[in-house]
């Protein structure tokens, strides 16, 4: 309740926008962006056979903990104390994301490649 | 160029990388390449991450101490993630997936809650362009209010759901009585529809009380979606939570205005999708039925009545016999190799079957285990060559010129109600025709149906010889008494 209290508490300064951008705009861009990133997904996952699908997901796990850079610049703006707080609680649990995914999937694919003896 | 556009060059980098370590993904062996390819996309990411405005605006301030602390919980977070990663038993892969799912789905949604209580606070002080846009973008129904909605919705959904899949996976006492509430198709919807709402109130105000109700009630949807889903039905809430992950993350890239979140996001949600249609489709099942519907577990058919007299169990001597005079044998192995781990006990039997000259493969159902590909994982973890893996598609034709086809730990995906019971409920449902083969020996504790909880007429059949005993064991005295003779 105390961050609700605090947040609301803050007077919202009527600042003129400058935006380089409209937002339509920038909404518009990363749309685009994520269709196009969606179908390329779609065309190259589709190839990956079934024996591989438990790296897949344990991969592609690890790549969805990219969200690990957007943790690092709310983090490092060091705006409010709530908003480090948060940012920095998402750079570890990412970071543990990240680390945990590749790691695991390297273990796993090292038993599908034995190494000749 | 701006030490921006760098960045940005170093973003499509990262980008370009995660789409060759997919790319890479087709072959066991340039899977290896791809994941390191992968992991120094993230790497790039996050190195460029630490040149980006906010944070070397705030080491001009501050000095070199918010990087430090960056590095820190960073460093942290590395090394608990790569010791879990290490240390955890192959066995036990899909809790450990949906346990990290559930860290970047929070970790997307807390992203978005740091950016809405940081850009309400920078309004306060308006020093520089971007704190001035950063006030504009509160305005109602901009892409940043939005996504902030969006990622907060999702991440949270994903955070409790894969939590309590993990509970499940882990079979932790709490979650062992599976949830059946009849009520729970309506609590479900109120909690949707309140999501909705609030949903809506974000989007329109930006407002943090609504904020936080919605992570609530998503939390709470996150829970009672899950809850009801068990057993074989979990490969589609890991690759759905998978999904949601990355579009939490893409979600995240929309609040910051990000390229790389949102590329690395989306290709992680179309992965979690496909796996999830392919899951759902070895079960010939809807996506809808599988979150919403529950199996129809009142089943038509009596176990007596398909058991009664028909079951013939045998001895270890006689199965070893059996064995040492065919030519080829397959191997099913399901979940229940997986709980006995029992996947060296499997090798040690194929290799003494071997040496004697007889063909040894394995046929690996889509949905066997807990996650998609969760047998090949555990039969490569006993250095089982993947070539004599073989998919089901692959190896149904060959079962009838196979001699002996020994099942361990499955039951749903080798019962030919399936294919010859059109009131089965799982009537349809593509299975491994194991009951084809010359002799079927299933390795298996008691006659307890398996999560369909519908007798399988392949215990009963004329060809089947069941050994009751522990997985593990009961691979360990075979292999005994084939080398004995």
């Amino acid at each position: 309740m105390n961050i609700i209290l605090l947040a609301n508490a803050l007077p919202l300064f009527a600042a003129t926008p400058t935006p380089t951008e409209d937002p339509a705009s920038t909404f518009i861009r990363l749309l685009t962006v994520f269709l196009l990133a969606m179908w390329v997904g779609f065309e190259v996952i589709t190839k990956v056979p079934q024996r591989l699908h438990t790296p897949l997901t344990s991969g592609s796990n690890a790549i969805s903990g990219v969200t690990v850079v957007g943790a690092l610049v709310v983090a490092g703006s060091l705006t409010t104390g709530f908003g480090t707080l948060f940012g920095l609680l998402a750079i570890l649990l990412a970071m543990i994301n990240v680390a945990g995914g590749f790691v695991v999937t390297h273990r796993m694919l090292a038993m599908f490649n034995p190494k000749k003896k | 160029m701006s030490s921006q556009a760098w960045i940005n060059l170093a973003y499509l980098t990262a980008s370009m990388l995660f789409i060759v370590a997919f790319k890479q993904m087709s072959g066991p062996r340039t899977a290896v390449r791809g994941n390191l390819l992968g992991a120094t996309g993230m790497a790039i990411a996050i190195l460029a991450a630490c040149f980006e405005q906010p944070v070397t605006a705030s080491i001009t301030e501050y000095g070199i101490w918010p990087l430090f602390m960056l590095i820190v919980f960073a460093a942290i977070g590395g090394g608990i993630g790569a010791t879990m990663a290490i240390r955890w038993p192959m066995t036990g892969m899909p809790q450990m997936v949906a346990l990290l799912n559930g860290f970047g789905g929070a970790a997307s949604m807390l992203v978005a809650a740091a950016e809405l209580t940081s850009t309400r606070a920078v309004s306060r002080f308006e020093e520089s362009a971007r704190q001035a846009s950063a006030a504009a973008s509160l305005e109602p129904w901009t892409q940043f209010a939005i996504a902030i909605g969006l990622a907060c919705f999702i991440g949270s959904v994903t955070l409790t759901g894969s939590l309590v899949a993990f509970g499940k996976l882990q079979e932790l006492p709490q979650f062992k009585k599976p949830w059946n509430n009849p009520n729970r198709q309506w609590i479900n919807l109120a909690l949707a529809v309140t999501a909705l709402l609030l949903l809506w109130g974000v989007f329109g105000t930006s407002q943090l009380l609504f904020f936080l109700l919605l992570v609530l009630v998503a939390a709470a949807l996150g829970v009672t979606l899950t809850l009801p889903i068990g057993g074989a039905d979990m490969p589609v809430v890991i690759c759905l939570l998978n999904s949601y992950s990355g579009l939490a993350a893409a979600a995240a890239g929309f609040v910051i205005d990000n390229s790389v979140l949102v590329i690395a996001g989306s290709l992680v949600g179309a992965s979690g999708l496909i796996l999830t249609a392919i899951m759902c489709k070895a079960m010939n099942r809807s996506l809808v039925g599988v979150l919403f519907g529950g199996l129809g577990t009142t089943s038509t058919v009596d176990a007596d009545e398909v058991y009664a007299g028909k079951i013939k169990s045998a001895e270890t001597e006689e199965l070893a016999m059996i064995l040492e005079q065919a030519d080829r044998v397959v191997i099913v192995p399901g979940y229940g190799l997986a709980v006995a781990q029992a996947q060296h006990a499997v090798r040690e039997l194929a290799d003494v079957l071997e040496a004697r000259g007889t063909s040894v493969e394995y046929a690996i159902h889509p949905v066997a285990g807990r996650m998609p590909g969760h047998m090949n994982v555990l039969l490569a973890e006993a250095d089982i060559p993947y070539e004599q893996l073989r998919e089901m598609d692959d190896i149904n034709p060959s079962f009838p010129e196979t001699d002996v086809a020994i099942v361990i730990g499955a039951n749903d995906v080798v019962n030919p109600a399936a294919r010859n019971d059109p009131d089965s409920p799982i009537a349809g449902m593509p299975i491994l025709d194991v009951d084809k083969a010359q002799t079927v020996i299933v390795i298996k504790r008691s006659l307890s149906p398996g999560f369909a909880g519908i007798p399988n007429p392949l215990f009963a059949a004329d060809n089947t010889l069941m050994y009751f005993a522990d997985g593990k064991k009961a691979l360990i005295e075979l292999t005994a008494a084939v080398t004995r003779d």
